[in-house]
């Protein structure tokens, strides 16, 4: 893996200048997967907060081939680019001459646990050679901070308001990462932006492998979140050291986790700071934030328990 | 079963030979999902791959919706793409229709005539593709086997000319068309490669020492002359089909063009009608012709874009016209053909005097019975110079 100091001398392929807002966790997470890719490479994005913000006609952000077409299809639409990839290559027809090209498609968590999960599953069960990367920032944001099944349980969205009698989002947040494992493709991972090697490794085995490979990531969003831009980074870390977002990786069905916090910081430190969780924080509401980090702890738990098995 | 290594006539059923254009156009990728009556021409696709018999990749997509997707982002990438479908598959790919045509990507498919749901039902009407008539999508028509068969190949060319640069719709009649074996004369592979010739893709996405950008989002500075290019370049594929029936005619000895006509050069009366039906009618027309009742047929084959001008050449000298429809507009102003026609016929100082019959639906059958009731009316309408019912169902 390329060191810190090496990276920075690398061209960006996505470029400076897009629209995505400040402190926003996307622009890392794509840098550095696309970074891995050590070659030529191609993207699909979903429609969200990364496609609208580095695409506005006439100017665009990527310096890569990239593509945008709807909402539900970024594994799709990455499917039938890798194929003609496949078909172009074994003809001896690929512009350019013979190449090695590798493959990526970016997804919100609304596009990827909730409106494409049947064409990611599709892709994946198809076998494609790709890497799929979900960046979670816990909402539909780019339509104003709706709820998606990645929500975290009791936060307050414009569609989970925290009402009068609703306290926030009702569900546990769906376990993508392990429904996608359940595919038995040769690598899926949780990561992290504010782990930047960690996220950097992933990438980079992600890409390597022979067929479908699938990135879940933790993408701090200020405007959703109720945070301050210049604390992202630090937010990201708390959802791992609090073991929210457990930074783990399920290599040819063996699951490992990649980092353990020293010390596992209470739940409420995560919460406290992101004003879509300020409700929790009244005095009648202390049950229901004890009640999140039981559940916390429990998947922490099962997922300790898997450490270094073959699921 | 799909069929191998044929040449010249052969009894084929619509499917089948759709599906042996496709393998012998030999596209580098086939998104494929089942749905019946197209079912047939995914499952001999599937057997031209599994024989090697194409190069094509051929991914088995879990939805329609996803197989539009996948037809996209292969084209986009610079492959030549081909998928077929029919009723609800269509209408699930309702929304990549138009993603494709808007990017500008000539994918074609083959549609499969069917009904749409609810209620559900499985047989032939227009509804499916009538839905998708604004997706930006080059559609044409076929009567017969023969047809769709060939228009499979002018399909490609008419979708790929350097004017146009949009996907087309191969429309053909599901079970009545699809499933009814005809002796049909095939062209040989060598032939149609020198007819479609080789694909060359416009700023691929593969071509990643220059890359570029699909699907930006646009903002009310750009967005209408995006449209207004396609909607020229849809005006141009007229004229890109005029072209390509031109030399399919001249190498291989079969004539097309916009519309097809049947004894109208005298008629007094017509139906415009698409299809399969229209080969009912020219039934009842030989009839009534018999009888001496001057009585044509005009069938459009070439529905998007619209050919309106040679249309209304076509119909000026006729005394009435009735348009029937194998799908309803749900407007209460009758169905899509109709609106057409005679939204064509208004600039005339003399209209001809037009009335739209919706018949068929899901299947139902229409007979030269329909066809002559249908003519018979429109005599009338002549004798008194009147339309008594502009807009009716009949087959009922
Ligand atoms: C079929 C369809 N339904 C709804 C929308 C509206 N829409 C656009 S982006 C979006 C939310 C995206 O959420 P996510 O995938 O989490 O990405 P983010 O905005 O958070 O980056 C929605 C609902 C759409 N574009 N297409
Ligand atoms: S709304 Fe959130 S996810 Fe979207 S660009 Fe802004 S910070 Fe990023
Ligand atoms: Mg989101």
């Amino acid at each position: 893996m390329a060191t810190l100091k090496e990276l920075s001398k690398q061209q960006e392929l996505l470029s400076g200048g897009h629209r995505l807002c400040a402190g926003c966790g996307i622009p890392p997470i794509v840098r550095l997967v696309l970074r891995a890719a050590n070659g030529p490479v191609v993207a699909t994005t979903s429609t969200g907060c990364l496609e609208v913000g580095t695409t506005i006609y006439p100017y665009t952000a990527w310096r890569i081939p990239w593509i945008h077409s709807a909402f539900e299809n970024a594994a799709a639409t990455i499917s039938g680019i890798e194929s003609a990839y496949r078909s172009l290559k074994k003809q001896g027809r690929l512009p350019g001459g013979d190449k090695d090209v590798k493959f990526v498609a970016f997804g919100g968590d609304g596009g990827t646990y909730d409106i494409g999960i049947q064409a990611l599953s599709g892709a994946l069960e198809r076998g494609h050679n790709f890497l799929y990367v979900c960046y979670d920032n816990g909402a539909y944001m780019n339509t104003g901070i709706q709820r998606s099944s990645a929500t975290p349980m009791l936060s307050n969205t414009t569609t989970s308001p925290a009402g009068k009698v609703i306290p926030g989002k009702q569900q546990w947040r769906k376990d993508l990462t392990r429904i996608v494992a359940a595919h038995n493709i040769p690598y899926a991972a949780q990561a992290s932006p504010h782990n930047w090697s960690d996220l950097s490794k992933k990438a980079e085995k992600a890409m390597q492998v022979n067929g479908p490979a699938f990135m879940n990531v933790m993408s701090p969003c200020p405007l959703g979140w109720y945070t301050k831009s210049e604390d992202s980074i630090k937010w990201a870390k708390l959802s791992v050291d609090t073991c929210y977002w457990p930074l783990y990786e399920i290599e040819d069905g063996v699951l490992k986790i990649t980092y353990k916090p020293k010390e596992k910081k209470p739940l409420a430190e995560w919460l406290k700071p992101q004003g879509r969780f300020k409700h929790l924080f009244k005095p009648e509401n202390a049950h229901l934030l004890e009640e999140f980090q039981k559940r916390v702890d429990m998947e922490w738990q099962r997922l300790l328990d898997l450490d270094g098995k073959r699921l | 079963m799909a069929i191998t290594a044929t040449k010249g006539q052969v009894g084929l059923t619509g499917n089948a030979a759709v599906a042996y254009a496709m393998k012998q156009v030999n596209p580098d990728v086939f998104p494929a999902y089942p749905i019946t009556p197209s079912t047939a021409i995914v499952e001999d696709f599937s057997s031209y791959v599994a024989d090697g018999e194409v190069t094509t990749e051929l991914i088995t997509v879990e939805s329609e919706h996803s197989a539009m997707s996948a037809c996209i982002g292969a084209s986009a990438a610079g492959a030549r793409v081909m998928t077929a479908t029919s009723s609800q598959g269509l209408a699930l790919m309702w929304e990549m229709l138009y993603i494709a045509s808007g990017m500008r990507l000539p994918i074609v498919l083959a549609d499969v005539n069917r009904a749409l749901s609810a209620p559900i039902n499985i047989h032939c009407d227009h509804s499916d593709s009538m839905g998708a008539r604004d997706s930006g999508w080059i559609q044409l028509y076929a009567e017969t086997v023969q047809e769709a068969y060939d228009n499979t190949f002018m399909a490609v060319r008419i979708a790929e000319h350097a004017k146009v640069r949009l996907p087309a719709m191969v429309c053909f009649d599901g079970f009545i068309t699809s499933h009814a074996i005809e002796n049909i004369s095939l062209l040989e592979d060598q032939e149609i490669q020198d007819f479609v010739g080789a694909y060359k893709a416009e700023n691929p996405m593969l071509d990643t020492d220059n890359p570029v950008t699909y699907g930006a989002m646009t903002l009310p500075d750009a967005y209408i002359d995006f449209k207004y290019q396609q909607s020229q370049a849809m005006m141009r594929a007229k004229d890109a089909a005029v072209e390509v029936m031109k030399d399919f005619g001249k190498r291989f000895g079969r004539e097309y063009g916009l519309f097809d006509t049947y004894r109208l050069e005298d008629a007094d009366t017509a139906i415009v009608i698409l299809n399969s039906a229209a080969g009912t009618t020219k039934v009842a027309i030989d009839e009534l012709r018999k009888q001496g009742k001057k009585v044509g047929l005009l069938r459009p084959r070439l529905f998007r874009p619209f050919p309106w001008q040679e249309m209304v050449e076509a119909l000026k000298n006729v005394k009435a016209v009735a348009v029937l429809d194998r799908a309803d507009s749900m407007n209460a102003f009758g169905g899509p053909l109709f609106n057409e026609v005679r939204s064509a016929l208004y600039d005339l100082d003399q209209r001809p005097k037009i009335f739209g019959r919706t018949y068929g639906l899901g299947g139902r059958d229409y007979k030269v019975k329909d066809a002559v009731a249908v003519f018979e009316e429109l005599s009338r309408v002549v004798e008194t110079g009147k339309v008594e019912t502009l807009l009716k169902y009949i087959t009922l």
